[in-house]
């Protein structure tokens, strides 16, 4: 318990201060003016969407060859918080696009493939709660996540290639985008903090899975009685 | 050649169980057909138009109809109960793989073929001088939907509700299918017809990838 509070105080402190220096001390952008802020709620959310979507995949490989549970624990609670950081990325993408570029949707390459990304994984829990049988269960849904993930690249080239309107990506694009070395610190500080923020989601995630787990376990002794 | 052998005498009894009724492939014909039907509801189907709409119409109903298709794949084993006597007698797993996803590549590619003909017809876009090249398109892409289809749907057999979870689990994972498919059908059904390579190549990535995948993971899928 008292670890658990510790870890909320450091990821809530964590949040705070990426908060401050979003709303602070990174420079105000010159065109897109104070809404540009939003951009460190957006780009470390995606990025850490991901990275919970990376783990998640591992964990299924990993339950493929070894069968052990926790790893399907492991999945199941990755994908969740993968999720919900993919939300808040398809919600505040649009409440940072309708100010910049005068709508709130456009089907431009990255916003698609987030979109396909999150069905994906939307349809990677509904899987789980159709199948009644736990082993059965943790196979089928890791087997599906594997399938899911190795998508997302061919998704993402396909929509790019064939489907291209898109505003020049800000990070990592072509000439003449780039951050102010300000603006590329409190992003990073923004990710780590996003990232504490998943751990402590996927720990709390992980350790109820587990103990529905063990109640079942203890319901079916209870039942063979 | 243990492999091979397997799955062509597997492929002889998806076959020979299919076109002893036919049943799947008729009504693949016919659902195809009221969605086309339908679609040309929605939006006025002249000439012009139907060039800009066709293919996606005509990849989006191939899909639908390939998400519905596949159901009775393994369910069809698993209500017979003659999975496990399947696989006692394969070496190799993947050769039931193989010679489901053969088969359902057929069946699809068979019923688009019988289509294309009454969807040049309605829509009004000449399809025989580019023929060729829409077949390798077909091709290419049905081989996507069976390749992923026929894995999703040895899944979807053993949940609830798994009419509607199969094409759930499929459709989103079948875009860059339908992505580049329907980029290359726009480009030939264009009034100048091209040939876009770079799609063509495209799903023959998205074709090997999956095929490796199953091919790695195929057999955990077929566990009792």
């Amino acid at each position: 318990m008292k670890k658990h509070i510790l870890g909320g105080a450091i990821v809530l402190f964590l949040l705070v201060a990426a908060a401050y220096g979003a709303l602070y001390v990174a420079p105000t952008e010159r065109t897109m003016g104070t809404i540009q802020r939003i951009f460190y709620l957006h780009v470390p959310s995606a990025w850490t969407g991901l990275t919970a979507f990376f783990i998640c995949f591992i964990a299924n490989l990993l339950y493929v060859v070894r069968r052990q549970p926790r790893w399907d624990w492991l999945g199941v609670s990755a994908a969740e918080v993968g999720l919900t950081f993919t939300t808040v990325v398809l919600v505040t993408g649009p409440i940072w696009a309708h100010p910049v570029w005068g709508m709130w949707w456009t089907w431009d390459a990255r916003l698609t493939s987030t979109f396909v990304l999150w069905l994906l994984y939307v349809a990677y829990l509904l899987l789980r709660t159709l199948v009644e049988e736990p082993d059965r269960r943790a196979l089928f849904s890791a087997l599906f996540g594997i399938f899911a993930f190795i998508d997302v690249p061919l998704v993402f080239g396909s929509i790019r290639w064939w489907r291209t309107q898109h505003p020049q990506p800000v990070v990592m694009g072509g000439t003449g985008s780039g951050l102010d070395p300000t603006m590329w610190r409190v992003l990073l500080f923004s990710w780590l903090a996003m990232l504490s923020l998943m751990t402590l989601l996927m720990l709390a995630r992980y350790g109820v899975e587990a103990m529905r787990a063990d109640l079942d376990l203890v319901r079916q002794e209870a039942e063979a009685a | 050649m243990s492999l091979l052998s397997n799955t062509t005498a597997l492929l002889g009894k998806e076959l020979r169980t299919e076109f002893r009724s036919r049943e799947l492939l008729t009504t693949t014909v016919v659902f195809i057909l009221v969605v086309v039907v339908l679609f040309s509801f929605t939006f006025d189907p002249t000439s012009a138009e139907s060039r800009r709409f066709a293919a996606s119409l005509l990849w989006l109903a191939f899909l639908f109809a390939a998400s519905l298709m596949l159901q009775p794949c393994f369910l069809r084993e698993q209500t017979n109960d003659t999975l496990s006597a399947l696989r006692l007698c394969i070496n190799d797993p993947f050769a039931i793989f193989a010679a489901k996803l053969v088969a359902n590549t057929l069946f699809l590619l068979l019923t688009e073929l019988l289509m294309l003909p009454v969807f040049s017809i309605l829509f009004n876009v000449p399809v025989f001088p580019v023929f060729g090249q829409l077949v390798l398109v077909l091709f290419l892409g049905s081989l996507g939907v069976s390749i992923a289809g026929t894995a999703l749907s040895a899944i979807s057999a053993q949940a609830r509700m798994r009419e509607l979870l199969l094409p759930l689990l499929l459709l989103p994972l079948l875009t860059p299918v339908l992505v580049a498919s329907t980029r290359v059908t726009v480009g030939l059904l264009d009034a100048a017809p091209f040939m876009e390579w770079k799609g063509i190549g495209f799903l023959v990535i998205f074709d090997a990838v999956f095929l490796t995948a199953l091919w790695l993971f195929g057999e955990y899928l077929l566990e009792e």
